[in-house]
């Protein structure tokens, strides 16, 4: 095995095995789907399937940060309502609604990000739990703020045009969008103290704290990140769908988690590429694609989604022994 | 120190659900319209007692440190399979019931394999089977519906001797036979050894995976009576996925109530049940002082933070800043 790898050009030896697994997973599944249905290689369609992943993708982005730091974001789901919810509540008020939609709802997300950070951090709550009951606080308020009277809940122009104008022809904005914060987020994890010291703290968080980093600080600071990435995301689906709606974030904790994941982020935090994550969301949002394509009724999906996740995981996701 | 000193140390978070539980169901009967009555504590138990199953599954699990965030899809597809299977003569009422059991242990002993065989991380491993138990329940259910033999529906949800409510007293039949036998058995043991450290207890030759194994397939097997009672009280099957993760979200909570610590090694089952049948009171409470019912689920979630972030008071305990990393 050894000397099989020595003799391997460097570029190839230094690739994760785990996002090269991905990356195969995703032409093996453009080849079943071209079995399938001639229009599957098509540039349209392909194209559409990015616009698609690349709601998952920003949302993906947050839950990434957020796993390399060894913890783990189960507010999302409420996050992204909160975000869509309360971006096109405020697209309600006019001129100057329309023109704060956007950052108030990402504010919103930040805010409960905050909260959880708070908690990990300075609290040291384990993440599950305190992101668990943000989460179920988050659902409260929003069944306050949409019981008894029906709000404001469709997208501004604005919001709409993001998710599904074209500044570039025939290159959707939300593929900008992601692209964008995708070269945001490599460039944070990769070039920066602040991302280096989140691998550094999902290595070992005891190690990071006595070589000087203010861990405490960084861990907050990522939760806020993600939860204003989740609420941005739920901004751009609350544009596609041209409305906002309850439970509509339901759909992308288990995609989120799972491209995470199956990009070869390790779930015990400190390792992981973002290239791996978008190759999880291109792979996530193929076999969505696909299983409707084959008209999969729902618990199908439901089935095939667990069991591939729980498959790849057993290829290159365990632990090590106890000894 | 005495040994009853001992005992009151390692039982001191089971007491103090207790505590929590008495005072809020003092508040919640005296306040509530009909008074402390029969049928009042017959609903309130009725509701608790769904939640409370769900908690010892919970419980048990997270004693060993792990965490099972599927046990709300287990108690949504047991629920399923008994409005197919829970009807008819009484030979095939038992069957039912027998095959709905054996199921929900299935269930947690499939989590346990993947865990402990697979070595993978538990939440990442649960949310996974929990979308494919939910797919499940949703192919035998699409639609609510569905029936259950409704003499032992109304048996097991009534009240014995006019006063007694009879799913308090499977509840405690349950415990019986479940708990007390599994904590004082050497994989329950075991079990509390694993929660405390993995490594140490696998240096002293305690069988770990077994006793991982068996804590998990228990804890699947409490969740499919917590089905099986859902069953009882609404007569139908539904795969729900929203009450499905609430269930799961309020097992915890009412875990880290029943002073369980999510660390492993602390707590007991019993500690759990008081814990779910506090949270349920505490949700309750709200009908009582006649709030809208729309500000129930933020209520909860705020009982849920303020309950999580007691935990911080230990904090102020530590002597060393680099404990904060346990």
């Amino acid at each position: 095995m050894n000397t099989l790898s020595d003799r391997l050009p460097g570029f190839i030896r230094r690739f994760d095995p785990a996002v090269a697994t991905a990356f195969a997973c995703i032409l093996l599944l453009l080849f079943v789907g071209s079995l399938y249905s001639s229009n599957f290689l098509s540039p349209e369609y392909l194209l559409q399937q990015l616009k698609v992943a690349s709601f998952l993708g920003i949302i993906a982005t947050g839950m990434m940060m957020v796993i390399l730091l060894g913890q783990i974001d189960l507010s999302l789901p409420w996050v992204v309502t909160v975000g869509a919810m309360m971006s096109s509540a405020v697209a309600g008020f006019g001129q100057t609604g329309a023109i704060l939609a956007i950052p108030f709802g990402i504010l919103c997300g930040i805010l409960i990000g905050l909260l959880n950070g708070v908690g990990v951090a300075y609290l040291r709550i384990p993440s599950m739990i305190i992101t668990l009951a943000t989460n179920a606080v988050a659902q409260g308020l929003m069944v306050v703020y949409t019981g008894g009277f029906s709000p404001q809940d469709s997208a501004s122009p604005a919001m709409r045009f993001l998710a599904t104008g074209f500044i570039i022809p025939t290159l959707p904005n939300s593929v900008i969008c992601w692209s964008a914060i995708g070269a945001a987020a490599v460039f944070l994890m990769t070039r920066t103290t602040f991302g280096r010291s989140i691998y550094g703290i999902g290595n070992r968080e005891r190690a990071a704290y006595l070589s000087g980093i203010n861990t405490r600080r960084v861990v907050m600071t990522v939760f806020a990140i993600s939860g204003g990435l989740s609420a941005f995301g739920g901004v751009l689906l609350a544009g596609y769908a041209s409305k906002a709606a309850q439970s509509m974030g339901d759909a992308y904790l288990l995609p989120a988690i799972a491209a995470v994941v199956l990009g070869g982020t390790s779930i015990l935090g400190g390792r992981g590429s973002y290239l791996g994550t978008v190759a999880g969301v291109l792979l996530i949002t193929l076999l969505q694609s696909i299983l409707s394509v084959m008209q999969m009724p729902e618990f199908g999906r439901q089935i095939i989604y667990g069991v591939v996740i729980i498959l790849m995981l057993l290829l290159y996701g365990r632990e090590r022994l106890v000894r | 120190m005495k040994d009853w000193r001992f005992w009151f140390a390692e039982q001191r978070g089971t007491f103090m659900a207790i505590g929590i539980f008495l005072v809020m169901f003092v508040i919640y009967s005296s306040n509530h319209p009909a008074g402390f009555s029969a049928n009042v504590v017959q609903t309130a138990s009725n509701k608790g007692v769904l939640l409370a199953f769900v908690a010892m599954a919970q419980a048990l699990v997270v004693i060993t440190a792990g965490i099972d965030l599927s046990v709300g899809m287990i108690f949504t597809l047991t629920n399923c399979m008994a409005s197919w299977l829970v009807s008819g003569t009484p030979l095939q009422v038992a069957f039912g019931v027998i095959i709905v059991l054996l199921t929900g242990a299935a269930c947690g002993a499939l989590n346990g394999a993947i865990i402990i065989y697979g070595r993978l991380q538990p939440i990442v491993a649960t949310i996974a089977t929990g979308a494919i138990y939910y797919g499940l329940a949703l192919a035998l259910r699409p639609f609510p519906g569905g029936t259950v033999d409704e003499t032992l529906a109304d048996a097991l949800t009534g009240k014995l001797f006019h006063f007694l409510p009879a799913s308090l007293v499977a509840l405690a039949f349950v415990v019986l036979v479940v708990w007390i036998p599994f904590s004082r058995s050497v994989i329950g043991r075991a079990a509390y050894a694993v929660g405390s450290s993995e490594q140490a207890a696998y240096m002293s030759g305690v069988p770990i995976n077994r006793a991982k194994f068996a804590t998990y397939t228990l804890s699947g097997l409490l969740a499919g009576v917590g089905g099986l009672f859902l069953t009882f009280f609404t007569y139908t099957g539904e795969a729900a996925y929203a009450s499905g993760n609430a269930y799961t979200l309020f097992s915890i909570a009412a875990v880290v109530l029943g002073g369980v610590s999510l660390f492993g090694g602390k707590g007991s089952a019993i500690g759990a049940i008081f814990g779910a049948l506090a949270f349920r009171t505490i949700g309750d409470l709200l009908f009582v002082f006649d709030f809208d019912p729309l500000w129930q689920p933020l209520f909860q979630g705020v009982v849920l933070l303020i309950a999580v972030s007691l935990g911080a008071f230990g904090l102020l305990r530590i002597r060393n800043r680099l404990d904060w990393f346990g």
